[in-house]
């Protein structure tokens, strides 16, 4: 155990977000902003990053909660995943969202974790979080894609040098849910699409969000354009509890009657970002939603799909909680 | 090992900190040890299901930067322990269950995994069950910290849990019951007549080497039970 002791850091802990912000900007690439420290404490116990100043949000109340506004709710970034679990209005409208938080993890993760902290979350690839150098931690191989590499968790689309995915379960029901992203630094405000919030490797493989160091994500906005709709979230993992997904899948469906209206599908753990299947949500609107066409929808989903060595099964696994979802 | 030479020594924002690690540990570079091929260390690792939990220090990440500016916390901090007011001297980043465990001998709360994957280590704050491996001791602040030494009553009477856990038969070897107690105190406190499902999915973050779940439910019903005839 005593190996694992976390080396030294200076640990700051802010009042305010101004002050945090002032922090990031102060510290950059050195700083680390710190939530329920569910992921962080990992990195830091194993070596794998060693901030100098690891910015301390616990403070900031200003970022913790639920609100209702004219045309949605807001969750703030630190926002614990229970609370989002369980919160009324979430579970009434959104529900989507509590469900997939609680899958996430177990109870005492989801105690401490934070919505924020979930959304930007590493990958868990585990080369790369055992500390070797490959070209997400800077250096110039994939270990993960390599002949023989262990990868039954890895990507089956998308892959760019990187064949990691997105770990975390709000992420994929958000952009579900068409949520935005209220981003703040020192200099001002941006508010990003759920759908473009996740950094593709292709893009910069080095993050796993849109954000820079100096960024904090201040909270998620879901506008009340799928409430009332029909949601489907399923999660495939090795364990009922504490594992991550190995394939899953989180939609919002709008039909009148039988027939489909819209829809938004995304699936997690496939890619290296939330997977939004736009073309089956096409093909879908104006049809019945029955067996047939449920069907079509996972075999279209999967089409393109490239396994790694130990990772086929994620193809019928992907098919199945497509059809799963699209069928009701 | 003494528990308190692993400690590293206080952290000074002029001096780089030492290289990391202790005697004792292997430094495993597959890149540059002849006998590690790239290839054995990628058929090597050995996949946790969730996170590998072995460190390894190699890599870009091992020159630590100077801080800018010193701005962080105070060492000596006051914690709410079992009801009692604590002074202890904490490093900026140490962990709840060492500072129990190593610096006020509360030996109650277990070391499993150090990774927020098994629940030996869990403790009540604000009688929300958490991991205590995986939360900075400075992050508690004056929060009502509970651990299992806490529980007994004034007369030294177990707490319901404990008394239906012996009752029950619930642990085996033992090494997971603290967590497991801590876990179904806390269910109790926030839903005091869970559903035996309720009760499993809350139990859920304890993981039991021995495999008694059924016997810690068994316990769990019975402490909600006798609690709510009480
Ligand atoms: C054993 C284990 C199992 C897990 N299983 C699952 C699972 O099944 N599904 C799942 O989705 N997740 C899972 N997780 C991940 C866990 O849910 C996340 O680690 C957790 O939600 C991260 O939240 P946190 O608040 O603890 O983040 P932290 O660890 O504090 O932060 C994570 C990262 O996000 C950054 N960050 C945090 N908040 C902000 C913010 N507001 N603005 C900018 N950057 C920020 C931090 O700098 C850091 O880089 C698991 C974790 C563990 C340890
Ligand atoms: S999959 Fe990505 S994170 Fe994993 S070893 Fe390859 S480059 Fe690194
Ligand atoms: S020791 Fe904390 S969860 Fe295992
Ligand atoms: S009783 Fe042995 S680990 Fe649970």
């Amino acid at each position: 155990m005593m190996k694992d002791m976390i080396p030294g850091f200076e640990l700051i802990q802010p009042s305010s977000v101004e002050g945090a912000l002032n922090l990031l900007e102060e510290y950059r690439e050195d700083g680390w902003a710190l939530a329920g420290g569910m992921d962080s404490l990992g990195w830091f116990k194993n070596r794998g990053k060693r901030p100098a100043a690891v910015i301390d949000l616990e403070g900031l109340d200003a970022l913790r909660g639920i609100d209702e506004t004219s045309n949605g709710i807001e969750i703030g970034a630190l926002t614990t995943l229970t609370e989002v679990e369980r919160n009324p209005l979430i579970r009434e409208r959104f529900s989507l969202l509590s469900e997939a938080a609680s899958k996430v993890a177990s109870p005492q993760i989801r105690n401490a974790g934070t919505l924020g902290g979930n959304l930007c979350q590493d990958t868990r690839c585990w080369y790369y979080r055992y500390g070797v150098s490959c070209y997400r931690a800077g250096g110039n191989t994939c270990y993960a894609g390599a002949t023989e590499a262990l990868n039954r968790e890895h990507a089956i689309f998308g892959a760019n040098r990187c064949v990691a995915v997105s770990p975390s379960d709000t992420a994929i029901a958000l952009v579900a849910l068409d949520a935005e992203m209220v981003v703040r630094n020192s200099s001002g405000e941006r508010v990003i699409k759920a759908d473009s919030f996740f950094m593709e490797p292709a893009v910069d493989i080095m993050r796993m969000t849109v954000l820079n160091p100096e960024d904090l994500l201040i909270k998620v906005r879901i506008p009340n354009t799928w409430n009332g709709a029909d949601f489907y979230f399923e999660k495939a993992s090795d364990r009922g509890s504490w594992d991550f997904s190995l394939v899953s899948v989180a939609s919002a469906i709008k039909s009148t009657g039988d027939r489909i209206d819209d829809a938004r599908i995304v699936c997690g753990a496939v890619q290296c970002i939330p997977r939004r299947l736009q073309e089956v949500e096409t093909m879908i609107r104006g049809q019945i939603r029955n067996e047939d066409t449920a069907a079509q929808a996972g075999s279209m989903a999967v089409q393109g799909a490239e396994p790694l060595d130990y990772n086929h099964f994620k193809i019928p696994l992907m098919e199945n909680l497509v059809k799963r979802a699209v069928r009701g | 090992m003494s528990d308190t030479d692993a400690f590293e020594p206080v952290q000074n924002a002029s001096a780089p900190s030492p290289a990391v690690g202790h005697s004792d540990t292997v430094v495993i570079m597959p890149e540059t040890r002849p006998e590690w091929s790239r290839r054995n260390f990628i058929k090597g690792v050995i996949a946790s299901g969730v996170t590998v939990s072995g460190a390894i220090y190699f890599g870009p990440a091992l020159t630590r930067p100077q801080s800018l500016s010193a701005q962080g916390v105070e060492r000596l901090i006051t914690l709410n322990i079992n009801g009692q007011t604590r002074r202890v001297d904490v490093l900026p980043g140490e962990t709840l269950a060492m500072t129990l465990r190593y610096k006020l001998g509360l030996t109650g709360t277990k070391l499993g995994c150090d990774r927020a994957e098994c629940g030996a280590c869990t403790v009540l704050i604000s009688d929300v069950n958490h991991y205590s491996c995986t939360l900075l001791t400075h992050r508690v602040g004056n929060r009502e910290v509970t651990t299992v030494e806490g529980l007994e009553g004034a007369n030294g009477q177990l707490h319901p849990v404990q008394q239906a856990f012996i009752d029950e038969l619930s642990p085996q070897c033992g090494f997971c019951t603290p967590g497991q107690v801590m876990s179904a105190v806390a269910l109790l406190r926030s839903n005091p007549n869970p559903t035996r499902d309720e009760a499993r999915i809350a139990m859920a973050g304890n993981l039991c080497r021995c495999g008694a779940y059924d016997h810690y439910l068994n316990g769990v019903m019975r402490a909600a039970e006798e609690t709510s005839n009480a």
